[in-house]
């Protein structure tokens, strides 16, 4: 589809998202604002004082009340949004959980910025990265468009699967980076994502309980049934996230022929059929590594990049699918699980360990506390391991780009 | 200065309206034709008066790569005060263009370098306008004007269409205005030909 | 008796009734007696004082002259006891009435 110039914005990742949510029709909006995802909160309180959203904008004292507000509107049948970043994540922790335990389709924006200390607002994923258990679906953002296109889709998936959506995407990189985006009109958009139906909603006519103590085991109530005990619950929240990868994917076919335009689900590739030398990344670095693979092609090498969208559900079987012809692949981890490596690096590796032919795997920590990343870096360090490789070298350490140690 | 890629880098103060501008100059560019264009500001904590910097990069492709511009076609100067640090043209390609906010002739700021240089009296021309903040003269949508002008890679009618989506109705009438004068005032060294 | 699972709901819930905290009413050692003569709300067949009401944890006490207490669910607390301004409720051991334990010599010398 070519894009209709008058439909195209030229707007910032974070207006992007602003935009998502009020197409979305959000119905409730609670966040705190910090350094980078600022631009939404205040974009959307100002559509919302406008009445260009007819939305309850709830004004809290932290993140951790923001998600809070969320699981209540989201419990009373509400479609809710709210965004935040690093240490602001990290303050609504333990409210993460409860929102994905209580399997509520809240869509949250994350501008990813590295976590203090030391102190720095600038771009890393270790934010998100560090909440990969709670529950939460998390999607990654190449670029504006894709912010977009991403968060109309979140909705959909959340209230399928039951399960809430974090859409990550790269503070300032993108969040503060005006690039052309298409904004379908409101009636494209309600067809796309129909009004939200609540599973949990609580009615004075029909009282209950949400959440009450469930036990080690099931436990039966007054009737004589019995009720799923904690590790019932727990289990139908991974069936459910199994299930998303499918659901991701579909969605994103569903939306691709509505608009012409897709974000890739789960993975988007990039010359990955005959890629010898596979660069993976997420987010904003998979576009710049697409930049990467041509100058790499341009020298003869086979290279193709594997842009993982979907963390969690991590896609196993696509990721071992897509590299089934790679010799080499370097991944790129804007975060670190300390102690151990990139955690993008650690799950690839995992999956690829029941495969038949496994490729050689070399791991790069890129871009922390907003260290720039070049193109012609990213392919110097994939032809770095392919030397490697050709030298036969054996395994190699996880390199730091640009480390000036 | 490829037709296919241009990359321009924004020095200004904070305050000056640096981001603004880069942003409204990459919109412009896109009404322009140009398909991929993106504008970031410097990543990091702005505060007014501090010497920030900001980046567009348009392309006549699709853009897929987000990391910082190293050696920019255009350098455009908000506060010829900048013009003392090293910083500001700091990777400026040969055959590039420095557009300077200044009142100062053209030559005094050749350094020998082979760049085009232009000159526009932004500051005065917002007095003339009255876009006056703080009693400070807001330059960045005259300067703009001056990149029209200088480089010709986007039109008055662009910058007036980019204004209108960022500004008010009265505050687009006052900024083209700016624009549209620092147009006809840039005075250019080397500008059509190059240096060379 | 535990039959049939109807968790079809993910979200954990529950519904409000008599006994969703399980038949606390066996946990009781000590139960509960009202004497109206005693009672002020049963004196003045009104629905005045009702502290056994108000305090009582599970909700087993009703709000009428005088109160009843549902010893179904009645946990056997004692703080409607306490809390009695005119000292209407006692607690007596949960086996009171029944023939006490025939303690027999057995010769046993110690």
């Amino acid at each position: 589809m070519t894009s209709n110039p008058s439909a195209v914005s030229v707007i910032t990742g974070n207006k992007a998202a602003a935009e998502a949510a009020r197409l979305a029709r959000v119905q409730v909006v609670a966040a705190y604002p910090i350094t980078p995802q600022s631009q939404v909160v205040e974009a959307l309180a100002s559509y919302v004082e406008t009445g260009l959203l007819n939305a309850e904008f709830i004004t809290v004292e932290s993140e951790h009340s923001a998600m809070g507000v969320c699981i209540g509107a989201s419990i009373g049948g509400s479609r809710v949004f709210t965004a935040s970043s690093a240490n602001g994540l990290a303050y609504m922790c333990e409210q993460l959980s409860w929102a994905a335990g209580s399997r509520l389709p809240i869509v949250m924006g994350c501008a990813n910025r590295a976590m203090s200390a030391p102190w720095n607002v600038l771009n890393d994923q270790q934010d998100a990265m560090s909440q990969r258990d709670q529950g939460w679906i998390q999607l990654y953002c190449r670029d504006n468009q894709e912010i977009f296109d991403t968060f109309l889709q979140a909705f959909r998936l959340a209230e399928e699967v039951h399960l809430p959506v974090m859409v990550c995407y790269d503070g300032f990189i993108l969040s503060h980076t005006v690039m052309p985006v298409e904004i379908p009109t409101q009636e494209e958009v309600d067809a796309f994502l129909p009004p939200f139906q609540s599973s949990t909603i609580v009615d004075l006519a029909d009282p209950r309980n949400i959440n009450p103590v469930t036990l080690a085991n099931p436990r039966g109530n007054v009737e004589g049934t019995l009720c799923h005990g904690y590790m019932e619950f727990r289990s139908m929240m991974q069936r459910a996230h199994v299930d998303a990868l499918t659901a991701i994917d579909r969605i994103d076919e569903e939306f691709a022929s509505q608009f012409g335009r897709r974000t890739g689900g789960t993975t988007r590739s990039y010359l990955l059929e005959d890629a010898e030398v596979v660069l993976m990344a997420a987010g904003s670095l998979a576009s710049e590594a697409t930049v990467a693979a041509d100058f790499l092609r341009e020298k003869g090498v086979a290279a193709g990049v594997l842009g993982l969208r979907s963390y969690r559900p991590f896609p196993v079987e696509k990721v071992v699918a897509q590299l089934k012809n790679a010799r080499l692949v370097t991944v790129f981890d804007k975060s670190l699980s300390y102690g151990y490596g990139g955690p993008i690096f650690i799950d690839t590796q995992a999956a690829l360990f029941a495969s038949e032919k496994r490729p050689q795997m070399h791991s790069y920590i890129a871009g922390l506390g907003g260290r720039d990343i070049k193109a012609r870096e990213l392919a110097d360090a994939a032809q770095s391991s392919l030397d490697w490789l050709n030298e036969d070298k054996g395994p190699k350490e996880a390199q730091w780009l640009n480390l000036q140690l | 200065m490829t037709d296919s890629m241009i990359e321009i880098r924004w020095h200004g103060r904070g305050g000056q309206g640096a981001v603004t501008s880069a942003n409204m100059l990459a919109d412009a560019a896109y009404r322009a034709g140009f398909k991929g264009v993106m504008s970031m500001p410097t990543f990091g904590a702005e505060r007014r008066g501090a010497p920030i910097t900001a980046s567009t990069r348009l392309s006549r492709e699709a853009l897929r790569f987000f990391s910082q511009v190293e050696f920019p076609d255009i350098v455009i100067v908000l506060d010829d005060s900048l013009m003392n640090s090293p910083a500001t043209v700091h990777g400026l390609v040969p055959d590039g263009f420095l557009l300077v906010n200044s009142a100062v002739d053209p030559a005094s700021l050749d350094t020998g370098v082979d760049y085009r240089i232009a000159v526009t009296d932004a500051n005065t021309i917002a007095k003339e306008v009255g876009l006056m903040i703080s009693g400070a003269p807001m330059v960045n949508t005259a300067m703009l004007g001056a990149i029209a002008k200088a480089t010709g890679i986007i039109g008055l009618d662009h910058i007036e269409t980019a204004m209108a989506g960022a500004f008010s109705k009265a505050a687009v009438s006052r900024n083209f205005e700016a624009a549209c004068k620092a147009y006809e005032q840039t005075v250019c060294l080397f500008c059509s030909e190059g240096k060379k | 008796m535990v039959e049939t699972r109807h968790c079809e709901q993910q979200t954990a819930m529950s519904w409000p009734c008599a006994g969703e905290g399980g038949r606390t009413g066996d946990w009781r050692s000590m139960k509960p007696v009202l004497d109206p003569a005693k009672c002020i709300a049963a004196k003045k067949d009104s629905i005045v004082c009702m502290l056994c009401w108000v305090f009582c944890p599970d909700n087993v006490i009703t709000r009428t002259a005088p109160p009843e207490i549902d010893l179904e669910y009645c946990k056997g607390c004692g703080i409607c006891m306490e809390v009695c301004p005119s000292q209407a409720i006692t607690m007596v051991p949960e086996n009171e009435g029944q023939p006490a334990l025939n303690v027999e010599e057995t010769g046993c010398d110690v």
